[in-house]
């Protein structure tokens, strides 16, 4: 039998694969089963969002940001936002920023719960998906109650929030918070001990310290490599300085501590949202300032002069000082920022936007390099990446 | 002695046998799904849904083709011409939105200042064509007749917050 070399193949993954997590295509060059070379391609979902923005007054840009991330579109939102009041040098009322923080929070929760959720399909369980949308649809519920739409809210504003949330759904998002912890342990009992999933996860695409922060990772995918870094903490932005929270950390930078990083913080998440409602004090949810929020519809419709800002403020918009701002989120994917250069006009002249997935997929090379081809899967998962904010 | 209750736990599939007989507890649990073409989830007087132009009580139509919602629109889905009409009082000939660009942001319903284009709580519009998701001036205004109960209940209902 004369011996032969096998040559290497290449094979695609995606963009239509179910666990590529939206429309990434790989070209993976395979050594038998073994992963030689990961070339991730990206832009199948371009929409070109930063030309848009570019091109309309800044409050009609709220909406694009929804569409970036749109696992969590509230965080994305409170970036731009923050962004635009930086420029202006406005900070808006107390209840306005606890109200953004409370579903900052909460889309931080909508977040994890997909990704872990959809994280354990991929490696082969399905039940803890089935109960998360239960939550899910609950926290939808309350981002309708305050703005209108179940995911892409546009309620986030310049100088605060679109309209003030009732007492009632407070009540509401107070007795959920008690009770979701309950979910989490069940999901944990299932995932956390589980066997199957750990084989799946434990020792899978470890990344030391080193290569965390060569390789620019923030967020829970840092945490999971010990470093305690939490924007919120770091260089808190609204009021998460009045708030007592921690910061989960792990050591391994394995796929199973991603995940444990992202349950911890789930648990963090409703620490949050309660202090939020217990702290939360009455008051305006905007500025006053009618130059940059529309007065209230009844002195609208009574008042000249409000009517006058209306007009203004829905066509022309308002002017932004020239200026350029680096601003950034914790998202729950990770750092999340929006790079605004203002003109002084109506328009931004330049709005760069820094996605957390498109830096985390970069990685997956160095990741996978050397594992199976069912722990691609298991690392695309655990990395957390959404291709409407890596393609924009 | 943590060797050996790790071992026992392992050998006894501890872990997997406790996730089981807690799916096994959530079966016998309420059922939480809706039935849906005849139960619904709950909507909210602020819900987001398909447009209407509405009229006011007397028949006249609210509309007065400022074209705020034109200019407001991020997607750019609204199209309006407008002339004086007989009387003096300027109204719209055409107002037409494209349901398929439009991102249901609600800008439109918050520039309006008389009222006039709402989105109500009606979701439940889909087409065989994509023709018939361009709405026109008629369309719209049978929406506004067709729902106008609930739109007036919904804006009186949220009011105080807007």
């Amino acid at each position: 039998m004369v011996e032969t070399s096998i040559k290497n193949y290449n094979i695609n993954f995606g963009p239509q694969h179910p666990a590529a997590h939206g429309v990434l295509r790989m070209v993976l060059e395979m050594d038998g089963e073994v992963v030689e070379r990961v070339d991730p391609h990206v832009g199948l979902l371009h929409r070109g969002t930063e030309k848009l923005i570019e091109n309309k007054p800044y409050i009609q840009s709220v909406p694009f940001f929804d569409r970036l991330d749109y696992a969590s579109p509230q965080n994305q939102e409170h970036a731009f936002v923050l962004g635009i009041e930086k420029l202006l040098d406005i900070k808006p009322p107390l209840r306005g920023q606890y109200i953004r923080v409370l579903y900052a929070e909460i889309g931080r929760i909508l977040n994890h719960i997909m990704n872990i959720t959809s994280y354990a399909i991929d490696v082969g369980a399905m039940t803890p998906m089935l109960w998360g949308f239960e939550e899910r649809e609950h926290l939808m519920e309350f981002c309708e109650r305050a703005s209108g739409a179940r995911m892409h809210m546009a309620y986030f504003r310049p100088g605060g929030v679109a309209f003030d949330i009732t007492p009632k759904l407070c009540e509401d998002i107070m007795t959920w918070a008690e009770r979701f912890p309950n979910y989490i342990d069940d999901m944990e009992t299932l995932l956390t001990g589980n066997r199957i999933f750990k084989q799946r996860t434990v020792d899978i695409g470890i990344v030391s310290p080193q290569q965390a922060l060569d390789w620019g990772f923030t967020g829970p995918n840092l945490r999971a490599c010990g470093f305690a870094w939490d924007l919120r903490k770091a260089q808190p932005y609204d009021c998460y300085d009045k708030i007592d929270f921690d910061i989960p950390v792990s050591k391994m930078g394995d796929c199973y501590d991603r995940y444990l990083i992202r349950v911890a913080e789930m648990r963090e998440s409703t620490k949050i949202i309660k202090q939020c409602l217990e702290q939360m004090p009455k008051g305006p949810v905007k500025l006053s300032d009618n130059k940059i929020t529309p007065p209230a519809r009844d002195t609208m419709k009574q008042n000249m002069e409000s009517l006058i800002h209306h007009f203004k403020l829905f066509s022309e918009g308002f002017h932004v000082p020239a200026g350029e701002t680096y601003t950034a989120v914790e998202a729950p994917k990770g750092e999340f920022a929006v790079y605004l250069i203002s003109d002084g006009t109506n328009k931004p002249y330049r709005c760069k936007i820094r996605p957390p997935g498109y830096v985390h997929l970069q990685a997956m090379e160095m990741m996978s390099k050397g594992h199976m081809l069912a722990d691609v899967v298991a690392n695309i998962g655990s990395i957390d990446i959404v291709f409407g904010e890596i393609d924009r | 002695m943590s060797f050996i209750s790790r071992s026992i736990r392992s050998v006894f599939l501890v872990e997997l046998l406790s996730g089981m007989a807690l799916t096994l507890r959530y079966m016998f649990r309420p059922s939480i799904t809706l039935n849906y073409p005849y139960e619904k989830g709950y909507l909210s007087p602020r819900f987001r849904g398909e447009h209407a132009l509405r009229r006011y009580p007397d028949g006249e139509e609210r509309c007065i083709a400022c074209k705020l919602c034109e200019a407001v629109c991020p997607a750019q889905a609204i199209t309006i011409e407008s002339e004086q009409r007989h009387d003096g009082t300027r109204r719209t000939t055409r107002y037409d939105i494209d349901m398929l660009k439009c991102i249901y942001c609600g800008f439109c319903q918050e520039a309006c200042p008389v009222d006039a284009i709402v989105e109500g709580p009606n979701f439940e519009y889909s087409t065989e064509t994509r023709e018939e998701l361009m709405y026109n001036k008629s369309k719209l205004l049978a929406n506004g007749e067709r729902w106008e109960t609930e739109l007036a209940a919904r804006i009186s209902a949220d009011a105080p917050y807007r």
